[in-house]
């Protein structure tokens, strides 16, 4: 072995460390079921991903403390795919073909779920995907906890029609320039359409990612907003909601003038925000962290607690939201599902997720729905207080099925099945 | 609305409030009935005393009941109906499970009762009442209208211009008799717009064609479909406006309401323009002395953003424990703050890494971006991956309403008014001092600027030191604008070497003009082309000028230059 060859390896076996291979290479098998963990803990979706990331170590401690899945313990494995799409395909193969996990939690945006769908498929491996998005897809390998565009988009704007939500009758339609936005405001626009809501009286406008300067936005918005009660729906990225709300605060505009609702904007993104200006805007969601009910009660404590105990970055404010929750509630489907397939065998797996049912923190014992993968959610309309928390001003008559491929998309009528 | 019935009552109303604070509880309650049993003759039977039957109506889960409360409150003298109005208005108003009523003004510990005022702790399982932006606005409204006689100019002032957007006809006796009382030029004016909006559906052409002049000269374009509505066809054919009289002033006011709002979109573009321009010159200034004078190229000045905005974010929470008296000006103390602890991160990164690469601009490139990766995993693992809260001071918050339409936010005329400071501050230090001689000195010849005894090592250290300083300053400003995360400074990165290339290396005016010049050309194209073509468009606008002038607007001139 010359020098170099020595300094390669070296080199590689850095790099293995970098990536959080050496955990895995002294990882016992035996009496353990290991899980994958495939969630940003670096990069611009640090921001939101790695609360998952905790609460799914959280989840498996409870579970490993109740007796584990089928008397064995869960083994997280944990690796970081850096905020970029093509590593989460390759973290996903890594994951599935050498550590062998019987499931993957993780992904949050489009894009990196679809990086990873065709790893999914060519190697079989299973993933829970947690995040509401714009539906148009059905995979059999994945299972969508979060909302389909009739489980939020379409009941919030139904919201502001309707007279408690202001009747708007004029509508911008406001997002950041990627496929989720596109897709829900397209779908929105269609089903807006279908209420009698002309083009003239829609205001569609997008941002690129990380935009910061809304002056000329939100003054369009006010002169638009001059012609007749108008709400504006956002599908804006994170990380531009704050200065987008901050601009709307400044110029005076408040939410009973011109409501906004948005649909990524949740309990852990006003973690970073100064919400007095923000009262009265409305967030869309399946959960909320002030929902109350005793499963939630105990769901929130657990959390706070486990952040204490941890000692996770600013535990003090810990919060939970919405796709924590989906989070929660998929690795519970899994378990369950685990232990009626007797094995972690994926198509078995698969075949017996359908129909599984927990009592989730929203208040309702969610069912996984036999045919589409999706979860039959309750909506929940919030609007922002000034401690950050949400008030629910509106919510279904109970959960909703999800309608992946949205009806208000021309073609899509037979797609409803896998 | 009908409010217009209960006129007298709100003169009562008010006296009763100053009736009340004076003569205290015992005589208040006694006060209240006797106004009520004289008030019932003349009022409508609807307007009842303030009793529990009103409360569990307020409590009720539906929306229509607690609309249909806050207007009977609304109509109500009582003192102690002002009072509840008041606290719906701030939130303080608590519902039991059972649906009763408390108030509260410390946050839900004890619960105050609307009516007898007793107080006792608060009943297990209360919480705030539920208020929606419908019940919120039907509170704002039925408050604006007792305001419109309030004390302050001010608040009669925002009562009118509330009113004006949600008003209803039954509003106009009490506009008609309070405007003739007004003295505040600015709240007359604005009660004058609201009588002629009401005033605008007159059966009188002379009326209606008066309104409709008020309403033009107004220029405010929430009018507009009030306006339009009386040029429509009916669908015989007619006008919906019989006049033509009043078809033509009407139509005049359009036009007059479209040449405002012209206006106002050159003004705002120009103001907007402005304000992004100075936001992108604090964002480059740094870079335009790190590379602009040095040649460095610095992938990680972004991150030297960030820990700027983090210092800020460091001193709000220092003082928001040591000194909450103080917190508005917490910005203030950040800016020395922000600049020393930058420009010592920027001094040890010269001192440990950059010095070693002067003159290999691909290796700077490379070692500096994998230290913008150090810098932001850092800040991660020290205060977490979520943003954290920035709030502006009060002093900074809401904005100024000029030329009755722009809103000119208080933070972006700051940030303009510091990143002008800035600038003459670079300025002094690079053209008044020793160490901007220096500067100039070792950028123009370094060699022959050693030969003379400029300690070149030393300058390089302090430079980079002052350019990270000023980076730091930049992130005090943006920490003002939008999120202070650990990726704030990627945003930042590509538009701050934008400014800096454009400009010209090695000098600070071709910054400055580069700047406002790129804030100027996306705000003006942005309401044409969207901001996504307008980023593109000045890309490609760039990369055309670069081809043609590769030296920048300004290049710098004589023969020393390379």
């Amino acid at each position: 072995m010359d020098r170099r060859q020595v300094l390669k390896q070296m080199s590689a076996a850095g790099l293995m460390a970098a990536t959080g291979w050496v955990p895995r290479a002294f990882a016992a098998s035996g009496d353990t079921i290991k899980v994958g963990v495939l969630h940003s803990l670096s990069g611009t979706m640090a921001i939101s991903e790695t609360a998952l990331k905790n609460l799914a170590l959280m989840t498996f401690d409870e579970i490993n403390a109740a007796g584990g899945v089928m008397g064995k313990k869960i083994e997280p494995v944990v690796v970081d795919p850096a905020s970029d799409w093509p590593t989460y395909a390759t973290k996903a193969r890594e994951l599935i073909s050498q550590d062998k996990v019987a499931v993957i939690f993780g992904c949050w945006t489009s894009v990196s779920r679809k990086s990873v769908l065709p790893v999914l498929k060519e190697l079989n491996g299973l993933l829970f995907y947690p995040v509401q998005y714009e539906g148009e897809e059905l995979e059999h390998n994945v299972f969508y906890t979060g909302a389909a565009p009739n489980q939020q988009a379409i009941p919030a704007v139904e919201y502001l029609m309707s007279k408690d939500g202001g009747g708007a009758k004029r509508w911008v339609l406001l997002g950041t320039d990627y496929v989720y936005p596109r897709t829900t405001n397209k779908i929105l626009r269609s089903f807006l359409h279908s209420k009698g809501v002309k083009d003239a009286d829609i205001y569609e406008e997008y941002t690129p990612f990380g935009f910061s300067d809304y002056q000329t936005i939100v003054a369009k918005i006010k002169e638009f907003a001059a012609g007749g009660k108008t709400a504006v729906v956002s599908t804006i990225n994170g990380d531009s909601n704050v200065p987008f709300y901050k601009e709307l605060g400044n110029s005076g505009i408040k939410a009973t003038d011109i409501p906004v609702v948005a649909f990524s904007v949740g309990e852990e993104e006003l973690r970073g925000v100064d919400t007095k200006p923000l009262v009265g805007q409305l967030a869309a969601w399946n959960y909320f962290e002030s929902i109350k009910n005793p499963t939630n009660a105990e769901f929130v404590k657990k959390w706070k607690a486990y952040a204490k105990a941890k000692n996770l970055p600013n535990w003090q404010t810990a919060v939970t939201n919405d796709p924590m929750e989906a989070t929660y509630i998929g690795i519970h489907m899994w378990k369950q599902a685990v232990e009626q397939a007797k094995t972690t065998d994926v198509e078995k797996v698969i075949a017996a997720v359908g129909g599984q049912r927990v009592k989730a923190p929203d208040g309702y014992t969610v069912e996984m729905d036999k045919t589409n993968h999706h979860l039959h959610k309750p909506v929940f309309i919030g609007e922002v207080q000034a401690d950050g928390q949400f008030q629910i001003v509106w919510k279904s008559k109970g959960p909703i099925r999800a309608q992946p491929w949205s009806p208000y998309i021309p073609g899509n009528e037979s797609k409803q099945k896998i | 609305m009908h409010h217009a019935v209960f006129l007298p009552r709100l003169h009562q109303a008010l006296l009763n409030s100053v009736l009340g604070a004076t003569l205290g509880l015992a005589s208040l309650s006694f006060c209240a009935q006797a106004q009520g049993a004289a008030a019932q003759q003349t009022q409508q039977p609807q307007a009842v005393d303030l009793d529990t039957s009103l409360l569990s109506l307020l409590a009720s889960d539906s929306s229509d009941d607690k609309v249909a409360a806050i207007n009977r409150l609304s109509r109500l003298p009582d003192p102690r109906a002002a009072k509840l109005l008041q606290a719906l208005a701030d939130g303080n108003v608590y519902a039991t499970p059972d649906n009763a009523i408390y108030l509260s003004d410390d946050g839900g510990a004890t619960a105050k009762d609307p009516l007898t005022g007793a107080s006792q702790p608060m009943p297990d399982g209360s919480d705030t009442l539920v208020i929606n932006n419908r019940v919120r606005g039907a509170i704002d409204n039925a408050r604006a209208i007792a305001q419109l006689r309030a004390p302050a100019a001010a608040e009669r002032l925002a009562a009118a211009r509330l009113l004006q957007q949600s008003g209803s006809e039954a509003l106009l006796p009490i506009v008609d008799e309070v405007l003739p009382q007004e003295t505040d030029s600015l709240a007359r004016a604005a009660l004058q717009i609201l009588q002629a909006r009401l005033r605008l559906s007159s059966k009188d052409p002379a009326v209606a064609r008066a309104a409709a002049d008020t309403l033009g000269a107004s220029g405010n374009a929430s009018f507009r479909p009030m306006l339009q509505a009386l040029l429509q066809r009916n669908p015989d054919g007619s006008y919906a406006e019989p006049d033509i009289s009043v078809r033509t002033a009407a139509a005049d006011a359009l036009e007059r309401i479209g040449r405002h709002m012209k206006m106002l979109e050159w003004t705002g573009n120009v103001f907007y323009g402005l304000s992004l321009g100075s936001v992108l010159l604090l964002a480059a200034l740094g870079l335009a002395i790190t590379f602009g004078l040095m040649g460095v190229i610095n992938m990680a000045h972004g991150e030297l953003l960030m820990i700027g905005a983090y210092a800020t974010y460091v001193v709000q929470t220092f003082f928001q424990h040591w000194l909450p008296g103080l917190v508005s000006w917490y910005v203030v103390a950040a800016l020395p703050v922000a600049f020393i602890v930058t420009a010592l991160v920027g001094m040890a990164l010269e001192r440990t890494v950059i010095r070693w690469l002067y003159g290999r601009p691909l290796e700077t490139l490379l070692a500096t971006w994998g230290i913008s990766l150090i810098l932001m995993q850092a800040v991660r693992s020290l205060f977490g991956a979520q943003n954290v809260e920035v709030a502006n001071p009060s002093w900074m918050s809401g904005g100024l309403n000029l030329l009755d339409g722009l809103t000119i936010a208080y933070n972006r005329l700051a940030i303009i008014v510091f990143a002008l400071m800035v600038v003459f501050f670079v300025w002094l230090l690079l053209n008044h001092t020793r160490l901007g001689l220096f500067v100039r000195a070792i950028t123009q010849n370094r060699a022959m600027a050693d030969c003379v005894g400029v300690p070149t090592s030393r300058i390089d250290m302090l430079a980079f030191g002052l350019g990270s300083g000023i980076a730091g300053l930049g992130g005090v400003a943006l920490s003002q604008l939008g999120n202070v995360g650990p990726a704030l400074g990627q945003g930042y990165i590509v538009d701050s070497f934008m400014v800096v290339v454009l400009g010209g290396v090695g000098q600070l005016a071709g910054t400055v003009i580069a700047g406002l010049g790129l804030g100027w050309v996306s705000k003006f194209l942005e309401p044409y082309s969207g901001a996504v073509m307008a980023k593109i468009i000045i890309l490609v606008l760039i990369v055309l000028f670069v081809q043609k002038r590769p030296q920048g607007l300004f290049a710098p001139k004589g023969r020393s230059a390379e």
